[in-house]
């Protein structure tokens, strides 16, 4: 069964920087490679410019997953933006984890321009990750839902 | 409140065809801040920027949303479009519905959802866009070539002729690169000689080009239009303004074991040494892991014959810092290494060589002087069998998934050449596919066929091996008549594919310029943008950006000349906008962001400030706005929150965030 016809649809953020991921994305609409449209892709100059804040604002608001790309290590359109990014997220991830958003929950990945191939790949393994993890209740309350 | 438009475009069918495109316009007008929203076919058209500036006018709108493709393809269009309307062009966000949307889903009822949320996130971010105004930089009326080939040569040569000043940069001793160890040049059969050395010399002559040879890239810095980059003149040993080029040093070096990077190491050549005779600069260097002076401290006999007093043992490495408005990367090719393909017994046997050094054993200057003869007994071969596609369109991790696109025309090249020379010597080639587009391309390969005899099969090479009498012994299939063959051949040739020179991961690195898997430098768009690199200032010429020939090489290299010609003629560039700003009442002083901005950026300052009917002194953060390049590292490091990005905002990404998230 593929994930489309699941009923459960989650919400995903992906964060994608402009130079390298938010590239890889637009080659692989151009290249037709598919992922399902649970990913919702919000464009960033860095990924340094991802604020955790922002991520904890995802989830607080109802998002299932939250997806962040940029550029290879060494690769940096800003020189060394995404190793600030990477060790802001692991920070981030671990304290997450702590509060109650399982690790597979979030994710960082590097998708360089000329790899679409890859984003569709990490795309479909996500959202399918999160399909086995279910809708994240966990932070339920500080959503005040019933 | 903002007025917003929106406009969503059916791109034809592109998007049309899978997302209700009047249902996205339906649904924007329920979005707060909306007032206007339509859909049309080409939005991109003369036709559909017009109807964005009649609704600019009409409907008095502050703000624009365009659905169509990614704001990598068109954001600039439509901002321009909105500038000539009166609004602010920083007023313009794109919902990317194609790329991210149209093109990858199937099902209509999905895709219309999924280009509704897009348009919402890109509605609540322009609800919160502010008016932007670019600010200008300066253009430094310099280019900087990296690498010295035919590519390298032809665009600071067209750079030069404009009349700006270019510096070529060539990591081994002579400029020239694969095209000088070329013998003849195909489809025309001219000598490769005779058409670089003239435009080498020219480039040598020519007062607005200045050639850094033996030298390296080290360190860039700044961005479009102010490069600031530190060249490495390595040690030549000889000192260029006193060499005269006579060559005696050469002649009379008895460290004469190095293997000739130039002949591939099919011979020797001097501890002194220049790469070949007509080596621009004709000015030897010592290569002092060879040289006996060096290693031992005993000999100097090419200081004692140099007549000028050239030599200079202590000399050593310089730096030389340069400021560049626009960067041209032309740094080549190598062909791959042959390990991985043992069995073609490459390294086993040397009557197994690859098509470039077949090159220099046709060349009058090469290691047999012209003559085609067996390396390994210097025998005149009567049998020669050529391997296509080594390494080349392989689909495991051994080779190259690319055709390496030059090797079906030189292995003709090859073919006809030792037919006209030799017509007693039997030449087979083992094809997978024959591959010669291009001008007057495929008429030659019919000429080494049916005029030359060269004799093709389609078919692989299984193994080559060696045999006791020095024979090489081909196994081969021959697909159209589906039968095994066995072949004796005295020389077999490897059409090797090529690959990127090793060195341009590290220059992409510091160039800040992407590449792809295979290390070919990426072009910011593959059809309309085939020069440039997606970072400004940056251009790309020749085989570094993907495998060609020479009149493509040529070509490419005029076309890279150009754009960086439409950099250097400008007097001012804008710079982005989307720089930080600091909220002087929030910011403490801390140096946080200091610490994380790669450009050096920030920088603080006392200042009087009023917070709240508080007057006092406070050390604050100052971005340097012509120095940010608008990363947001800062931004998020500050603890204080006091840092934001502008055109980034930190309330226009959690806006995002919501809309996307509803």
């Amino acid at each position: 069964m593929s994930i489309e016809n699941k009923s459960f649809r989650p919400k995903i953020v992906a964060f994608c920087c402009n130079w390298c991921s938010y590239a890889g994305a637009d080659l692989a609409g151009s290249s037709r490679l598919s992922y399902p449209a649970d990913v919702k892709i919000i464009r960033v100059p860095c990924s340094c410019r991802v604020n955790p804040m922002f991520i904890l604002r995802a989830f607080e608001k109802g998002a299932d997953g939250v997806i962040m790309c940029g550029c290879h290590p060494g690769d940096c359109h800003y020189s060394t933006g995404n190793y600030y990014a990477r060790r802001r997220m692991t920070l981030l991830f671990s304290m997450l984890d702590y509060i109650g958003v399982e690790n597979g929950r979030t994710r960082v990945e590097w998708v360089s321009a000329a790899e679409g191939v890859k984003f569709s790949d990490t795309m479909n393994s996500f959202v399918e990750k999160i399909h086995s993890l279910g809708e994240n209740v966990r932070l339920g309350d500080l959503r005040c839902r019933n | 409140m903002q007025r917003i438009g929106v406009f969503v475009c059916h791109c034809g069918s592109n998007i049309a065809a899978t997302v209700d495109v009047s249902k996205v316009a339906e649904m924007a007008l329920m979005e707060p801040g909306v007032v206007h929203a339509e859909d049309y076919q080409y939005m991109c058209s003369e036709a559909g920027q017009a109807k964005i500036q009649d609704a600019i006018h009409e409907k008095k709108l502050s703000g624009i949303v365009v659905c169509s493709c990614s704001p990598r393809m068109h954001e600039a269009t439509f901002r321009k479009a909105a500038e000539r309307a009166g609004l602010n062009p920083y007023m313009v966000e794109i919902a990317n519905i194609r790329e991210h949307c149209s093109w990858i889903h199937k099902d209509m009822e999905e895709a219309t959802k999924k280009a509704v949320i897009l348009m919402r996130a890109a509605v609540a971010k322009v609800n919160l866009n502010t008016p932007l105004k670019p600010g200008e930089s300066r253009v430094t009326k310099r280019a900087l070539i990296i690498g010295g080939g035919i590519a390298g040569i032809q665009t600071a040569l067209d750079i030069a002729d404009a009349g700006y000043e270019v510096d070529i940069v060539e990591k081994t001793p002579s400029i020239g690169g694969r095209m000088s160890q070329l013998d003849k040049t195909f489809p025309t059969l001219d000598c490769s000689a005779c058409i670089l050395t003239p435009k080498m010399v020219e480039a040598s002559a020519h007062e607005k080009i200045k050639i850094y040879t033996y030298s390296e890239v080290e360190k860039v810095s700044g961005f479009v239009g102010d490069f600031t980059v530190d060249i490495r003149k390595k040690a030549r040993s000889v000192d260029m303004d006193k060499c005269t080029g006579c060559g005696v040093c050469q002649e009379k070096c008895p460290s004469k074991k190095a293997p000739s990077e130039f002949n591939r190491g099919l011979n020797n050549r001097s501890a002194i040494y220049t790469p070949f005779a007509q080596a621009i600069p004709n000015v030897p260097v010592i290569d002092r892991e060879a040289c006996i002076k060096f290693k031992t401290g005993k000999c100097g006999i090419c200081s004692k014959v140099c007549q000028a007093g050239a030599i200079d043992y202590e000399q050593k490495d310089e730096i030389i810092t340069e400021k560049y408005g626009a960067i041209v990367v032309a740094t080549g090719f190598d062909t791959i290494n042959l390990d991985k393909y043992d069995e073609y017994a490459y390294s086993q046997s040397k009557d197994v060589i690859t098509s470039l050094e077949l090159e220099r054993v046709m060349n009058a200057a090469g290691p047999t002087h012209g003559h085609l003869e067996r390396l390994s007994d210097g025998k005149a071969p009567k049998e020669m069998v050529f391997i296509q596609c080594v390494g080349s369109r392989c689909s495991d991790d051994r080779g190259k998934p690319y055709c390496s696109k030059i090797c079906c025309m030189y292995t003709a090249k090859h073919a006809m050449l030792i037919r006209d020379k030799y017509p007693d010597v039997n030449v087979t080639v083992f094809y997978i596919d024959v591959r010669t587009p291009g001008k007057n391309f495929d008429e030659f390969y019919r000429r080494a066929v049916e005029q030359y005899g060269v004799n093709y099969i389609k078919g692989q090479v299984g193994k080559v091996i060696p045999q006791p009498d020095g024979k090489l012994l081909v196994q081969g299939s021959d697909l159209l008549d589906n039968k095994q063959i066995l072949k004796e051949a005295d020389m077999v040739v490897l059409a090797t594919a090529i690959e990127p020179n090793p060195d341009v991961r590290k220059i992409a690195t510091m160039l800040t310029a992407s590449i792809d898997t295979n290390n070919f430098l990426t072009e910011a768009h593959a059809k309309l943008r085939p020069v440039e690199s997606p970072t400004a200032g940056i251009f790309l010429s020749g085989v570094c950006q993907g495998p060609k020939d020479i009149p493509e090489t040529v070509a490419q290299a005029g076309a890279a000349a150009v754009k960086a010609i439409g950099l250097l003629a400008k007097d001012k560039l804008l710079t982005n906008p989307c720089t930080a700003h600091s909220d002087e009442l929030l910011c403490n002083g801390c140096s946080t962001c200091e610490n994380v901005c790669p450009y050096g950026a920030i920088t603080y300052e006392d200042k009087e400030v009023n917070d709240h009917g508080i007057r006092e002194v406070r050390r604050l953060a100052v971005v340097n706005s012509a120095l940010c390049q608008g990363c947001g590292a800062c931004t998020v490091a500050c603890p204080s929150g006091a840092m934001d990005l502008q055109g980034f905002s930190n309330r226009q990404i959690i806006a995002e965030v919501d809309a996307i998230c509803r």
